[in-house]
């Protein structure tokens, strides 16, 4: 049986954006997902990472990111927080909107919330903690397809 | 894993052959210099062959948004030919499967450009 949880600190750095991608997969792959699903989630957690490198922790190396991820029954839960000064919600943008459309930026959120089941985040004064769920099997999944 | 591009030239038409992945960094950078070059020298009808590029986030996403602006605010055109269906699937979901001039046939895709 394997850890249920494991956590990385990292660097604010471009290499930890893909070693959280890498890891992801990983941690996706051995989670019974199939190659899309690996794909959607790997990719969620780049985001996520990039959000925390570049907007949160601004490639300060004296921030750090954590990256958890955590295996339980029916969910992989997937954890990335930074230090930075906390992620205004109301202000993401909707990249959908006709005058955000040809943006060249501000797709990361909207990616992570398309691909993965549930999406919190959780913004304070120390950072960022954006907390994403997928559940295993694709059974809300499903749900959710069948929902729209 | 790293981006590869080479270019060459079809009846005025710049192919671009792009392979690897588009990411923050390397490969965003080698997108934005190759377009922003080739703009520069003249080249103004681009076509960007994504059929070797397997994997875009959202920063590539925007360099091919910034490309298709830069040569449009140019006087260019620049298409996109052969994506992938990961790609394909991404620029759905993100509404800009439709902004771009999307080919899958790259003889068709350069008498397309305007003459």
């Amino acid at each position: 049986m394997r850890a249920d949880r494991v956590s990385f600190t990292l660097d604010s750095t471009l290499e930890t954006v893909n070693r959280a991608e890498e890891t992801a997969g990983k941690m996706a792959t051995e989670a019974g997902f199939d190659d899309e699903e690996v794909m959607k989630i790997s990719m969620a957690v780049r985001e996520a990472a990039v959000n925390a490198v570049l907007h949160g922790n601004a490639y300060d190396r004296g921030k750090k990111v954590t990256l958890a991820f955590e295996r339980t029954p029916n969910d992989l839960v997937i954890t990335v927080r930074d230090q930075g000064t906390g992620l205004d919600v109301g202000k993401i943008p909707d990249p959908l909107a006709p005058e955000n459309l040809m943006k060249t930026s501000g797709r990361g959120i909207f990616l992570i919330r398309s691909f993965m089941d549930v999406v919190e985040i959780h913004p304070s004064q120390t950072g960022t903690e954006l907390k994403m769920i997928k559940h295993v099997h694709g059974s809300a999944g499903d749900s959710k397809e069948a929902s729209q | 894993m790293t981006m590869k591009s080479s270019t060459r030239q079809v009846d005025g038409v710049t192919i671009v052959d792009l392979s690897g992945r588009i990411t923050l960094g390397e490969g965003s950078v080698i997108l934005r210099d190759t377009v922003r070059d080739l703009l520069s020298k003249g080249h103004k009808k681009i076509l960007l062959n994504l059929g070797d590029v397997n994997y875009i986030d959202s920063s590539g996403i925007g360099e091919l948004v910034s490309a298709f602006t830069t040569a449009k605010n140019q006087g260019g055109e620049l298409k996109l030919l052969n994506l992938t269906k990961k790609v394909h699937d991404l620029l759905q979901i993100t509404k800009l499967y439709t902004v771009f001039d999307v080919k899958d046939d790259e003889a068709a895709a350069v008498k397309a450009f305007s003459k």
